[in-house]
């Protein structure tokens, strides 16, 4: 158990920043998910926690030790790899072991340690196969194991699911999720999937361009995304995004409308905004609620639509030629080229300074 | 579609094959006015036959053992024990190969019908088991350190394979100068590096030093092959292992015995294979730098078969020893095979 905190952290490879000034605080216990799209450092930063990259600049400490130059093995950390990273030629039990091997624990003790571990892991009846003789859940078990037998202070996960199916995947990731609640270490997390991401996070850091985004709780990057960016890269269907021009400012609203759209009000948060200037509205298509035309706030016609049993999705054509997606909870009919209305709760719309760069999310 | 390749391998590998079994069961020569004749295995026993005898030391007439001024006992010529004596017959025909003195009293002499081939025998033999293990040894630290990420590796890899991509004739005779006994840099450099105090030592012409210098030389050539392999098997290494041992805390001993080596494990099952074959076919650097000599320490299995089938145009007896060497070599294999099997 401990706390890890990151100063200013940078990466350079040779001429190339990928790691460009990250701050992060992370409390004893918590379970942390870096997510971001791909190749924005996620990795990067996860290992130079680990100690397997140099630090270029900035401080990592854990528990109030600054660990820049320690050896991994000395950082009180365990690594779980995307690609298992377990011994072909070694049975499950010598895997457990490694580490316990290495520092010639004594055998009682390693025994004792690996049996526990394969208790927690429900694995007891595979410590003597070989690796090839298990399937890719029951060999990121293996890795876990490994890790669990060290005793780290902080447990460090390379997107450790992403190898598995979908079924396997939701398993395993509940799996860790109580073991997060058992073993009560630290725990780093980075991932590509949202849904690991929300309900294993305390804390998900965003990160894009090797840049922190924002840090927060699930529900709070999720209801008030700080950036376009973050807005746009959680939730599936990811936000819609519409282009409006700012008409009036108060303290807390402004107001907004554009060729589509019938002026609302919407809270602006202090960004920067300014009156005849242009913003972005943000409005997750959960909050879309198809009305008669007459009804709707946005106006357009229905373009397409996926019935997926529980929810319907449907891609609107608005006015102005933009198009925005509803997610309706239901399922629904709604034949293309229907005239429909869309309504929302002002209050569940964000509003942001456009920003080209962080508009187009990647997934 | 792999017709014409089966064709050629038929042509040139497979019929050889054959062809060369076959013969070695009559008295072929390259050429001759004779008919061809089966005669059975007679090439073989020729080759192979081997006996034991023991001799008395010579006594005078009080039963006294004569001794020369050394005080070593004096024996009667092997030759005329065994000439035309009835007892010996199984003898006949055959040259003392090696032999000890059992005790004061008596010598236990080995012989050998073909004295020649077993020498040969011995020091190919000799060349494997000495080769492949320095060489495959050799060639593994070499790879790793080649496998480091530092800048200008790829130059010292060129270096270490630069020897393999030229031809092993043009080796031996450059190395034939290195061994020179009068002028070679071998002996320059050591006596430069002894202040003169190293005389100079005529490597290739002492039969204590010929076969050991042509090993080194031999490893010397082949060991960045080998390097190229075992640093192929490298690669193929999860580099994520190595940092999940690193994350462990092995040390590099460690992390060579739980990663490295057996992540090696087929790799050095070929090495060895490869290495094996190659040696048992020693051949080039004996023609151009010794031819057998001096005084037959530098023979081998197949400059003897070349020497026989083409020097002295005994295809038959050529044929046989070629023969001999691919059932060594496939026996030696098969061994291979079973010690360093998949064990489950
Ligand atoms: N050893 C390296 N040398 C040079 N550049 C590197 C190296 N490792 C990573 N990078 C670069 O650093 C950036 C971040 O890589 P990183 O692996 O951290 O991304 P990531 O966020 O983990 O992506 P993904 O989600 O695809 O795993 C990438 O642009 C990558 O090309
Ligand atoms: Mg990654």
């Amino acid at each position: 158990m401990a706390q890890v905190s990151l100063r200013n952290v940078r990466k350079s490879f040779g001429a190339v920043d990928v790691i460009k000034g990250v701050d992060i605080d992370i409390a004893d216990g918590e379970f942390v998910v870096f997510v971001g799209p791909s190749g924005c450092g996620k990795s990067t930063l996860l290992r130079m926690i680990a100690g397997l990259e140099d630090i270029t600049d900035g401080d990592l400490e854990i528990d109030g030790v600054r660990m820049n130059d320690r050896q991994p093995k000395d950082r009180g950390i365990a690594m779980v790899f995307q690609t298992y990273a377990i011994f072909p030629h070694m049975t499950v039990r010598e895997n457990v072991a490694f580490g316990l091997t290495i520092n010639k624990t004594p055998k009682a003790e390693a025994a004792a340690k690996v049996a526990e571990a394969a208790r927690i892991l429900q694995m007891e009846h595979l410590m003597d196969r070989k690796p090839s003789q298990l399937s890719g859940g029951q060999r990121q078990r293996v890795a876990i194991g490994r890790a669990i037998v060290r005793d780290p202070k902080v447990f460090l996960f390379d997107e450790p699911l992403s190898n598995l199916d979908a079924a396997l995947r939701m398993d395993m990731r509940m799996e860790i999720g109580k073991l997060h609640q058992s073993l009560g270490a630290s725990m780093i997390y980075v991932t590509h999937d949202q849904v690991e991401a929300m309900t294993l996070a305390d804390k998900i850091v965003v990160l894009k361009d090797g840049l922190v985004m924002q840090v927060g709780t699930p529900m709070d990057l999720y209801h008030a995304p700080d950036n376009l960016f973050v807005a746009g890269f959680l939730g599936a269907p990811s936000m819609n995004f519409i282009d409006v021009k700012l008409t009036e400012m108060e303290s807390e609203l402004a107001t907004v409308e554009n060729a589509a759209m019938q002026p609302i009000k919407v809270a602006h948060k202090g960004r920067a905004l300014s009156v005849g200037g242009r913003g972005v509205l943000g409005i997750r298509p959960q909050y879309l609620h198809p009305v008669a035309p007459s009804e709707g706030m946005l106006h357009g016609k229905v373009a397409l639509t996926e019935r997926l049993g529980a929810e319907t999705v449907v891609e609107v054509m608005l006015k102005d030629g933009e198009k925005v997606i509803a997610a309706l909870a239901e399922d629904r009919i709604l034949a293309p080229g229907t005239e429909i209305g869309l309504r929302f709760d002002a209050a569940q719309a964000h509003l942001f300074a456009d920003d080209a760069t962080q508009r187009k999310a990647v997934h | 579609m792999a017709l014409p390749g089966f064709g050629l391998i038929a042509i040139f590998i497979i019929l050889p094959f054959f062809f060369a079994i076959a013969l070695s069961f009559t008295n072929q020569r390259l050429i001759s006015p004779n008919p061809t004749q089966f005669i059975g295995m007679a090439n073989y026993s020729r080759l192979l036959g081997v006996g034991v005898t023991t001799i008395q030391p010579e006594r005078d007439d009080e039963g006294e053992i004569i001794r020369n001024a050394a005080g070593a006992p004096e024996y009667p010529r092997l030759r005329t024990i065994i000439r035309g004596n009835p007892d010996f017959a199984n003898l006949a025909g055959m040259r003392e190969w090696f032999s000890w003195e059992r005790s004061d009293e008596a010598r236990t002499i080995v012989l050998a019908r073909d004295v020649v081939f077993m020498k040969a025998l011995v020091n190919t033999l000799l060349f494997v088991i000495i080769v492949a293990p320095v060489q495959a040894t050799l060639a593994l630290g070499l790879a790793l350190l080649i496998n480091q990420r530092l800048r200008g590796i790829s130059f010292y890899r060129a270096v270490y394979f630069m020897p393999v991509v030229v031809s092993i004739v043009v080796v031996s005779l450059l190395w034939r100068f290195i061994y020179d006994g009068n002028n070679g840099l071998l002996n320059n450099m050591l006596s430069a590096l002894t202040f003169g105090w190293f005389e100079g030592h005529d490597w290739l012409g002492d039969p204590s030093t010929a076969l050991g210098a042509i090993m080194v030389m031999s490893i010397w050539q082949a060991v960045g092959f080998h390097m190229v392999i075992w640093l192929s098997g490298l690669q193929t290494i999860s580099p994520t292992l190595y940092e999940a041992a690193a994350i462990e805390g092995a040390s590099k001993a460690q992390t060579f015995r739980y990663v490295t080596w057996p992540g090696l494990r087929n790799t050095a099952v070929l090495i060895l294979i490869v290495i094996t074959m190659q040696a048992f076919a020693l051949f080039a650097q004996i023609d151009v730098m010794t031819n057998g000599g001096p005084r037959d320490s530098t023979q081998t299995i197949v400059f003897q078969a070349v020497e026989r089938g083409y020097g002295r145009q005994d295809i038959s007896g050529g044929s046989t020893i070629s023969v001999l060497l691919f059932l060594l070599v496939l026996t030696i294999s098969l061994i291979q095979g079973f010690l360093t099997r998949e064990k489950t």
